[in-house]
């Protein structure tokens, strides 16, 4: 087994391992061509409105309003997934019950099921006239085509990456501190407030920050689900959609843009919190 | 890279013509592609496939525009062909006065389609605006069939308050305040009301009703006929530009020649369609089809782009009432 | 399905669960119960019943209307197409990965870390942008459209489009994956072949790969299941024309509406199959190979 070595001590001279132009050329040409170049595309089209264009596009209350659904509506999910996803995780890796594997593995579903299929299978479910949609309308919450229908394919999207970002922490704990604590007399709920929960918090909201920012632009399985009501159910990615129907390819643009703002702040959160935390903890 | 992996057009060794086509006619012109293909190759001997892409109308139009290799474009109302023409000058500008009738080898109307004994006594455009009543629609924004009802409901309001301008867009203003929800496409409307037992009335082409009839069972659902409803035009055009970059003009004119025969006509009024001649569908078909006094919307609100700019673009009716109404 | 899922071999990677009974670091057993309903219940919520669904809905009518699904020669024609946009986009992103992170992971160079923000973007961009900016670039009015139209090129709405859309929604699977791994295994075992006089292709065929030939199987397996069902990005670059541009997930839609909910749930189901087959190979991949696929994996 190779000892990790940190490669800024190693390589601040010239490296034998050859490859170099030819790896970081290609990288570079095929970031370019598939990501970037799309991308500027997209930059340009809209900075044709000038910024204060864009502005006015934000703030229609139309796109005012989708954007607000598609932000709020992925906020809550987001912590609702960080929530639950938080106590599965702990749930999986503490302690043993029968199907503990399984459950362990079905987490991952919304990785690899199609987002459509999702779509579909959650809206026929939470329906009036679905398995838990009729529980539902029994107790006086309409789940399907309100914003609550949102609000659940967003869950399911945003699960996994709350579960799977806490877990190898969880994993990690240092139990011999766990029981320090106990030993010098703190409850149990103590411990897991003071000692178990504080190097947590990186990666949960690590979680947070990847699931909110999937909910944000989610697409898929939410169309089958939202309601698509103007001001009240509609989804900025949906709103590009219907824009492009329109033939507004600028107001289209504009709101892919503001959204593609957003990934980045996203982006460079979850990079700020791994930078932050590996000052405080030490680790990513 | 982009190059390397394109394909060319042309590259098949059979004919295919591309009719990009809206929501609710799927099983149309399934049937119709097939009955053409057939003529063809009896009257050619050539083989023809026609491929059919379906979506929301305004969707269907921007692919043309954004190019896709359309020959024909069969769309749910003229002011998406209209866009087609403008946006990229694909189809000339007076492509109404190419084929006969204006480009419209069928026309429809506006039905309600109302649960199993009609619950909510719906009996006219009227009762769709009463405080507890859920209607299914889809967005006018992008769908020809929301734009139908939209100006369907306002075309009622504007007869009946005396030509009041005021009025109709109140009444209008109304009715959309009891929608719960509003799908991207007339398909997508009518899965909502008919699988997912939303709402009390989905108003929706006449086709579209019957289809849902047929499909999910007459014992479900009933068909209310208002008393006047609205002359829909769901016309057709020749994309003149992509049919002479691919040497498809030939057939794709035969194509739309074939809806106006006698043989196209009669399998329109088979699937519930208005056929233009009557004479050459079945009796049994057009039984089917009832009588409500039409009005076109082009007697009240004058010109497709005054419609269309009044009413849907951004800022228009649509858009103040959905603002109004949150 | 459920038995492989469950029968895995060896223990598990966190199996943390051997403690006295009466131990100081658990919860009451009554609080461990609790949670443990909790969860269980919020998983067959969110994530079992849907699964379930899929698979009730589409044999809602019997197996015969089930099998009808799949001979319909449009749905044969997505499966196709499917299968072919899978086996241009994977490979793409596999030599791209490998290539990103052999660049990253064994040179030290100015502007990495933007380079590695970059090749994460995707992940972000919500799936209709990713289609949005491919209309912009190749559509008729588009960046390159009076040439494409000039030359005769169809881009989108045709099957490159179509590739494209679906190699940036996974662009960044296999890197991403990769540039840890790598990382952590550091240079010096190249080094010493390379020393050895192995040249620099063989070292990498000989040396490099095995090291990370789990990890690379794992992420591809990912990026495959994302590449077939990617619907967002696809569904504004298809065109959806029937039998020429509709994947599995776009048939589905189409399905979903032409009432026909039974075929629509069947094809649904034949994603979820592959769904659960990459679930099921992913998990044994986790137990046997924890270590060879993640680096730090569970990051550390």
């Amino acid at each position: 087994m190779v000892e990790p070595v940190n490669p800024r001590l190693r390589f601040r001279q010239r490296s034998v391992i050859p490859g170099f132009g030819l790896t970081l050329g290609y990288t570079l040409t095929c970031l370019g061509l598939v990501v970037l170049l799309p991308l500027a595309t997209l930059v340009v089209k809209a900075s044709g409105l000038g910024f204060s264009g864009i502005w006015d596009v934000a703030t229609d209350p139309r796109v005012a309003s989708a954007l607000r659904v598609s932000f709020g509506v992925s906020l809550l999910a987001a912590l609702t997934a960080s929530v639950f996803g938080g106590i599965v995780a702990w749930v999986l890796t503490r302690y043993d019950f029968p199907g503990r594997k399984l459950a362990d593995a079905v987490v991952d579903l919304p990785f690899a099921l199609p987002t459509a299929v999702a779509g579909i299978a959650l809206a026929s479910l939470y329906a009036p006239n679905g398995l838990v949609g009729a529980q539902l309308a029994k107790i006086g919450i309409e789940a399907a085509y309100t914003p609550a229908g949102i609000f659940i394919a967003m869950v399911f999207i945003g699960l996994p990456f709350a579960v799977r970002t806490v877990q190898p922490l969880i994993a990690e704990i240092d139990k011999e501190v766990e029981e320090a604590s106990a030993i010098l007399g703190a409850s149990r709920i103590t411990t897991l407030l003071r000692v178990v929960l504080p190097p947590l918090i990186p990666a949960v909201l690590t979680g947070f920050a990847l699931a909110f920012a999937r909910g944000v632009g989610e697409y898929g399985s939410i169309i089958f689900i939202a309601g698509n009501l103007p001001y009240v159910s509609e989804i900025a990615p949906l709103l590009i959609v219907i824009k492009l129907s329109e033939f507004d390819y600028a107001g289209a643009s504009a709101i892919a843009v503001i959204m593609l703002g957003i990934s980045f702040v996203t982006l460079l959160a979850i990079n700020l919190i791994q930078a932050w935390s590996r000052r405080r903890f030490g680790y990513v | 890279m982009a190059t390397c992996l394109a394909s060319t057009g042309g590259a098949h060794a059979q004919t295919e013509i591309l009719n990009v086509s809206y929501d609710p006619t799927r099983e149309l012109y399934r049937e119709i592609n097939a009955a053409f293909a057939e003529e063809w190759k009896a009257k050619t001997g050539e083989t023809v496939t026609v491929r059919a892409a379906h979506g929301g109308s305004g969707a269907q139009a921007r692919t043309v525009i954004d190019g896709i290799p359309a020959d024909v474009v069969t769309l749910g109302i003229p002011s998406d062909i209209d866009a087609i023409a403008k946006l990229s000058k694909k189809i000339p500008g007076d492509w109404r006065t190419k084929l006969p009738n204006e480009g419209l080898p069928y026309t429809s109307t506006v039905v309600f389609l109302v649960r199993k004994g009609n619950p909510k006594a719906v009996k006219d455009w009227d009762d769709l605006a009463k405080p507890d009543v859920k209607v299914i629609t889809p967005n006018p924004k992008t769908s020809a069939g929301g734009r139908w009802n939209f100006l369907a409901a306002w075309g009622y309001a504007y007869e009946r308050d005396g030509k009041d301008k005021e009025k109709a867009n109140a009444f209008v203003g109304q009715l959309y305040k009891n929608v719960p929800v509003l799908d991207t496409g007339a398909r997508g409307s009518t899965v909502t009301f008919a699988q997912r037992g939303l709402g009390d009335v989905l108003p929706t082409w006449e086709n579209e009703a019957f289809l849902v009839l047929e499909e999910f069972g007459k014992d479900k659902f009933d068909i209310v006929v208002p008393p006047t409803s609205i002359y829909a035009e769901p016309p057709v055009a020749l994309v003149d530009a992509n049919v002479d970059k691919k040497g498809t003009r030939k057939q794709a004119e035969a194509y739309l020649q074939f809806l106006y025969s006698d043989r196209a006509q009669a399998i329109f009024a088979k699937h519930h369609y208005r056929p233009i001649k009557r004479e050459a569908a079945k009796p049994e078909d057009l039984a089917q089809l009832p009588e409500i006094k039409l009005f076109k919307i082009e007697d009240l609100q004058g010109s497709w782009d005054d419609i269309q700019k009044a009413n849907f673009d951004n800022g228009g009716l649509f858009d103040q009432l959905s603002r109004a109404g949150r | 399905m459920s038995e492989a899922l469950t029968q895995g071999s060896g223990a598990g990677v966190r199996d943390e669960t051997q403690r006295s009974p009466a131990s100081v670091v658990t919860e009451r057993r009554v609080v461990r119960w609790l949670l443990i309903a909790v969860a269980l219940t919020f998983l067959a919520l969110f994530l079992v019943l849907p699964l379930l669904t899929v698979f009730a809905q589409a044999l809602a009518k019997g197996w015969g209307a089930y099998l009808a699904a799949f001979s319909e020669p449009d749905a044969r024609a997505a499966i196709r197409l499917t299968l072919l946009v899978a086996a241009i986009a994977v490979p793409f992103n596999l030599v791209f990965g490998v290539a990103a992170s052999w660049a990253i992971a064994k040179f030290e160079f100015r502007g990495k870390n933007l380079l590695v923000t970059l090749i994460d973007l995707p992940f972000s961009v919500s799936p209709v942008v990713s289609g949005l900016i491919y209309v912009l670039v190749f559509g008729s009015r588009g960046l390159f459209g009076p040439f494409l139209v000039e030359h005769d090129i169809q881009i989108i709405f045709a099957v490159p489009g179509i590739v494209l859309a679906t190699i940036f929604v996974t662009f960044p699977f296999v890197a991403r994956q990769l540039i840890p791994l790598m990382q952590e295994q550091g240079t010096a075992e190249e080094e010493a072949a390379l020393t050895l006089g192995a040249s620099g292709w063989h070292a990498f065929w000989t040396v490099t790969l095995p090291n990370i030939r789990w990890g690379l199987l794992y992420s591809v397996l990912l990026c495959n299941a994302r590449a077939m069902g990617e619907f967002g990005a696809v569904s504004v670059v298809s065109g959806h024309i029937r039998g020429l541009t509709n994947t599995l997930p776009l048939h589905v839609e189409i399905l979903y509406n032409e009432y026909n909910f039974v075929a629509a749930f069947a094809v649904a189901s034949l994603l979820a199959g592959l769904a659960l087959v990459t679930l099921a190979v992913k998990s044994v991949l986790e137990w046997r190979y924890a270590d060879d696929i993640a680096a730090g994996a569970r990051r550390h």
